[in-house]
């Protein structure tokens, strides 16, 4: 029941950056300086952390759908339902730890005055 | 499923003792719609994991993103056809996930059919732009100085 509500708020939340992410990069339509003024905006750190927070539903709204998927398609999918959400919630963890090092190692170092 | 359940759409509603399923539906729409949404969501995985790859995790990660990024990736029909079939597919699955969340909350006729016309201008506007771009796009534009790929041959 969470899983649903859960895989409900993501999927609109996905949705919604999904309308302004097509919106942006169509800037590279109107001229480089445009493209890259914009795009600059996702450089902050403030922004990584939402972009960390974006892929964090993504990869739970990706991981529960095969969930969704199993449950639907396998003949034991109903039966182990809640063994997979914990398996989902395992994998998502599993993700997210070294996309959370790299993205932010990428995100703070270059705005701590790495390269 | 006791004191913490959350109930289901439309159960305490006004109009749920009335509410019920179509028994004979002439259209087959909703059954492609479902299994649409487990098709195109396996694609997707294997699309947005190696977007998000390419573009996040390889080399600079995000910092390495400007035009001639942009304009790199799209010199090669490969990732026109890859960001193409993620366009379509994120935007006819996100839309049809939004239709049915409408179906479910939005109780009034009139809400919903505005709600549902305003979903569908705007995914439209937005699958045609995408499209758009991705086959419009001029890696070198005539006058541009910044950012462009190496391969550019700036006068």
């Amino acid at each position: 029941m969470w899983s649903w509500v859960g895989h409900r708020i993501t999927g609109v939340v996905i949705f919604i950056f999904l309308l302004v992410h097509v919106l942006d990069t169509s800037l590279v339509r109107v001229s480089p300086e445009a493209y890259t003024a914009v795009i600059g905006a996702y450089k902050n750190p403030i922004m990584g952390l939402g972009e960390a927070a974006l892929v964090a539903a993504i990869v739970f709204h990706a991981f529960n759908g095969l969930r969704i998927i199993a449950v639907d398609f396998w003949k034991k999918g109903p039966k182990y339902q809640r063994q997979m959400l914990w398996a989902v919630l395992g994998l998502w963890a599993v993700t997210m730890i070294p996309f959370l090092i790299r993205h932010l190692t990428i995100v703070f170092s270059n705005f701590f005055g790495g390269n | 499923m006791s004191s913490n359940s959350i109930a289901a759409p439309r159960s305490n509603s006004a109009q749920s003792p009335k509410y019920k399923r179509n028994k004979a539906s002439h259209s087959s729409f909703e059954m492609i719609a479902w299994l649409f949404m487990r098709l195109s969501g396996v694609v997707l995985i294997v699309l947005i994991f190696g977007h998000l790859f390419v573009n996040l995790m390889v080399g600079e990660g995000i910092h390495a993103i400007d035009f001639g990024f942009v304009a790199g990736k799209w010199s090669d029909p490969f990732w026109q056809i890859w960001d193409l079939a993620m366009l379509w597919l994120a935007m006819l699955h996100g839309s049809n996930g939004v239709r049915t969340i409408i179906n479910d909350y939005a109780e009034r006729d009139g809400t919903r059919m505005t709600l549902k016309a305003v979903l569908y201008v705007a995914s439209t506007v937005i699958i045609v732009l995408g499209t758009l771009v991705i086959f419009t796009f001029d890696p070198c534009p005539p006058g541009a100085v910044i950012d462009l790929p190496s391969f550019c041959t700036v006068p």
